[in-house]
């Protein structure tokens, strides 16, 4: 494979519309590092976005791009790969339109394993429309449609995507930008379909969205980091440890009493379960990659069947439109 | 004709040009729709032309014996040419008595009722379907003639050392009905036995059993005597070729194929499932070979946005439904009119609204379809007029998208989409040309929404082309494709693309008469599924000496050139649709042209004679 194309040639003449502060820009910036360093041509990569700010996206990436409907990109996004196996297709979304509107879409396109790779914007908020609470806006928060605080519960798209079948599931954050350039990497490379919840910042509607992970403090006490083969621990030195309860859940260890306990992350487990209990984890908060196990991708499995279909053909198209009981007429 | 009060069997083998309608009528679990299939197969073969009507209820199992339970299948076939499935049956085959109350006030005065008697022993039946006394004996059929057959315990009979169990034996009973209607008209069995040998060949105890009733019933007919001699229809005169029997549902399937081994183009038919279409994906499915994918979508949204997706990538995205579907897929059209994308949406209409009749046939989604849509959104429709129509209607859907950068709508309906009729297969010279125009020349691009000057369509560049990297999307774009709020440039896009819709009536054959002439009293506008019926109506009112012309229209968007002239030309014009006026509002809206409507929405095809007499009732006169 040749030079492929630099951060650079990525951008394009628009002006970029997010609000100054935006989380958006910082994921921008790393989608397009990340991209550079995949060796792909430009040509190859289609961005498919919904509404929303998050769905901007596409106008600022110069790839090949789709802006469509509310909550419907991964079905476009379907569509495109099906056709074209060969394209890295990627939807860039948030938390309203792939987990509201959109919800239904987005948990068929990661049960079908269909090669696209799926960038979860999550701000907690509906920022487009002015600050409305969204589906992963926490219970209580008071927003312009809930004066009286969320009623309800939210989702955790990194749980729900495991409970779908993911067979790639990751988490990261807008400012953390090397680890977010990771992760894009390793969804870039995943065979089937690949989601990566992006924890991001709307410093107009909802600021300090994730202030838990992403202020100094926060991050030192509260990141989980998930290492393949690495044991689950955090805080200051990697002083706090991950077990099992023995219960069904996890339970905070001190690494230095009890080694043995601290579990070790293993995402590529054939079962989700202890992937599903990260997910469910309020604090600490893990980033890195939940789940990436190997199943064949829907892309592939009907491209073969297609060849193989081709190959056991007994006549051509005179053959099928006449069908088994012609008759003629001289 | 069977001329009614004639006795059957002193009547002679008919002359050529006869007709007969048959309705054969049990419970949905009777197999009724297969022994109609098959028979309409054996028929088609026999060289008749023939239409057929399938109608069954939406429940696939309603209560065994009750009034919804009944499902009916009903062919006309005749040595000249078949318009429509028939108003009235001539002979009804009833296989219990819910499916002879159901049916029997569409049987002609005097008709021939073969009734299956040992439904007709049990009062159970019998007080299922609403009889207090059997009617067989009550004198209430005495307008008929009725022939008794035991026809369950007739194929109890015949099965009696088959070693299959009583249920499975009662669902060969079928096979005997169809055995004794074979042997009433002369079909030839062979079709309908090979049939049974593929269709069973890993169960050839059923295939035998299924055999040996087809048989035994055709030898009862030829034993009974229940009828001095088989009814032979001639085989009708139709042009030299290749001929099958073919629904609308699979001319669908076969245009799809086409479509894709024509063009080289991928075809993705994304679908979900809804009657009556989804035997479209059934079938298209198991034609891979020719290069065509199928995918069933989690939801009619997701189905028209994989299809649309799979056009950006430079195939051709292909979604069939039913109305609810088509209201759901309509801000996804919305989009494909924006960005500009070619789709093939295949609506095969049912009776609304909302769930409706899904079953029956209806024609009402024609404004959905042409202006169902938010903002300004127009884009083609088109509607098939037969079964095999559907084939070339198809292809000439795609055709337009491909050419023009647009999605486009087939209105198929019920009707059609069950309905099998004669077909003539098509030789490879009489395909169309299907060329995609793909642009992959970064020096002969110009702008996402520069157009080409004869067709108004922009360009079509597949993603993972070179230098030609660019976005497009639902915000409204300038000519070059950069997002634009401009008032100027968002009035002159919305002309622009209706513009470029507008256009395609220059390719379209301009507006022609079926029958009549110029000048006549009347002009009868019909289009789609109706044009058997309004056909037959027509040539039969003229034949009686009515001036009255007919004129079908198959492009409802862009309309033909030249049809307010023509319509100009008559004193009335009467626009007969299944729904309440649809098409009537169009024309008058569209073109300021003065109709009148003859509407029905009862679910089933038009009954011709209704037709006819509001046309007798216009023009008056005549020699009947």
């Amino acid at each position: 494979m040749g030079r492929g194309p630099t951060r650079k040639e990525f951008a394009t003449d628009q002006d970029v519309r997010w609000c100054p502060g935006c989380g958006d820009y910082a994921i921008l910036a790393s989608v397009q590092t990340a991209f550079a360093k995949l060796g792909v041509p430009r040509e190859k990569f289609v961005v498919v976005s919904g509404i929303g700010c998050s769905s901007r996206f596409p106008y600022y990436m110069n790839t090949y791009g789709f802006h469509t409907l509310h909550g419907r990109a991964p079905g476009v996004a379907t569509g495109i790969k099906l056709t074209r196996p060969d394209l890295s297709v990627w939807v860039v979304t948030g938390d309203g339109d792939a987990l509201a509107i959109g919800a239904g879409h987005l948990l068929h396109a990661l049960r079908r394993n269909v090669g696209i790779r799926i960038l979860l914007f999550n701000n907690r908020i509906y920022g487009l429309t002015k600050g409305q609470a969204s589906p992963t806006s926490e219970t209580g928060k008071t927003t312009p449609s809930t004066p009286g605080g969320v009623a309800d519960r939210p989702f955790r798209p990194v749980a729900l995507a495991l409970a779908a079948g993911a067979t790639f599931v990751a988490r990261s954050v807008d400012r953390f930008g090397a680890h977010l350039q990771e992760m894009i990497e390793r969804a870039a490379r995943h065979e089937g379909a690949a989601l990566i919840e992006i924890l991001q910042n709307c410093n107009i509607f909802n600021d300090g969205a994730f202030a838990e992970v992403t202020g100094r403090a926060g991050r030192e006490e509260n990141v989980l980091y998930l290492e393949h083969g690495r044991p689950l621990r955090f805080g200051p030195d990697g002083s706090r440890g991950l077990a099992l309860d023995g219960a069904g859940g996890l339970v905070e260890v001190d690494p230095g009493q009890a080694p043995g306990r601290v579990l070790v992350h293993d995402e590529r487990a054939p079962d989700s379960a202890v992937p599903d209990l990260l997910a469910r984890l309020d604090a600490p908060v893990p980033l890195g990659v939940f789940r990436d196990v190997s199943a064949p991708a829907l892309e592939q499995v009907l491209r073969e069947r297609r060849e193989a279909a081709r190959r056991a053909r007994d006549g051509g198209l005179a053959e099928l439109l006449a069908g088994p009981n012609a008759w003629t007429v001289p | 004709m069977i001329t009614p009060g004639e006795p059957l069997a002193s009547r002679p083998v008919p002359e050529g040009g006869s007709r007969v309608t048959i309705r054969i009528a049990g419970d949905s679990g009777d197999g009724i729709q297969l022994a109609g299939g098959r028979f309409a197969g054996a028929t088609a073969l026999a060289g008749n032309d023939l239409a057929t009507l399938p109608d069954f209820p939406a429940e696939i199992r309603a209560p065994a014996g009750t009034l919804p339970g009944v499902s009916g299948y009903q062919i006309q076939f005749a040595s000249t040419e078949v318009l429509t499935p028939g108003d009235r049956a001539d002979v009804l085959v009833a296989f219990n008595p819910a499916a002879l109350r159901v049916n029997l006030p569409d049987l002609r005065p005097g008709g021939v009722v073969i009734v299956n008697s040992t439904a007709f022993e049990d009062e159970t039946g019998l007080r299922k379907a609403g009889y207090e006394t059997n009617p067989l004996e009550d004198g209430s059929l005495d307008g008929y003639r009725v022939h008794p057959v035991a026809i369950g315990r007739l194929t109890r009979e015949a099965l009696a050392d088959s070693g299959l169990g009583a249920r499975q034996v009662e669902r060969c009973k079928n096979f005997f009905a169809l055995g004794l209607l074979s042997w009433m008209f002369a079909r030839p069995l062979e079709p309908t036995l090979r049939w049974i040998e593929r269709r069973f060949r890993d169960r050839p105890d059923l295939a035998e059993a299924n055999r040996r009733a087809l048989t035994a019933g055709y030898h009862f007919g030829d034993t009974a005597r229940l009828f001095e001699t088989p009814l032979e229809i001639p085989p009708a005169e139709v042009a030299a070729g290749v001929w099958r029997a073919l629904d609308g549902n699979e001319a669908i399937a076969l245009a799809l194929a086409t479509l894709a081994e024509r063009s080289g183009l991928d075809v993705l038919l994304a679908s979900y499932p809804i009657t009556p279409a989804s035997t479209v994906l059934h079938r298209t499915s198991r034609l891979e070979a020719f290069g065509v994918t199928t995918f069933q979508a989690e939801d009619e949204i997701g189905a028209v946005g994989a299809a649309l997706g799979a056009s950006f990538a430079g195939g051709l995205g292909v979604t069939t439904t039913s109305g609810p579907g088509l209201a759901l897929k309509g801000e996804f059209l919305g989009l494909a009119v924006m960005t500009e994308l070619p789709l093939v949406v295949i609506d095969i209409q049912r009776g609304g609204p909302s769930t409706g009749l899904p079953t029956r046939t209806e024609q009402a989604d024609l404004l959905m379809a042409l202006f169902g849509r938010h903002g300004e959104a127009p884009l083609p429709v088109l509607a098939p007029r037969s079964p095999g129509d559907c084939f070339w209607t198809v292809l000439e859907a795609a055709r337009i998208a491909l050419r023009s950068m647009t999605p486009v709508v087939v209105l198929s309906e019920g009707y059609l989409a069950n309905g099998s009729e004669p077909f003539r297969v098509p030789g490879e010279d009489e395909l169309p040309e299907i060329r995609p125009r793909r642009l992959s020349d970064p020096q002969r691009f110009e702008g996402t929404y520069v157009r080409d000057p004869e067709t108004l369509a922009r360009p079509w560049i597949a993603p993972g082309t070179p230098g030609l990297e660019h976005r497009i999307g639902g915000l409204e774009k300038d000519e070059l494709g950069r997002v634009s709020y401009d008032p100027d440039n968002h009035e002159r896009m919305v002309a622009a693309r209706a513009a470029k819709i507008a256009r395609i009536a220059d390719d379209l054959p301009p507006a022609a008469l079926e029958e009549g002439e110029p000048g006549d009293d009347l002009l009868v506008i019909g289009w789609g599924g109706t044009w058997g019926a309004i056909t037959e109506a027509v040539r039969a009112e003229r034949a009686a000496g009515r001036r009255v012309a007919s004129l079908h229209l198959r492009h409802l968007n862009p309309l033909p050139r030249g049809l307010a002239e023509l319509a100009g030309r008559f004193p009335r014009v009467l626009v007969a649709e299944r729904n309440c006026g649809q098409l009537a509002l169009l024309l008058r809206g569209r073109l300021g042209l003065d109709v009148e409507s003859f509407t029905r929405v009862r679910g089933i095809p038009f009954v011709v004679a209704e037709l006819r007499e509001r046309i007798a009732a216009i023009v008056g006169g005549g020699v009947s």
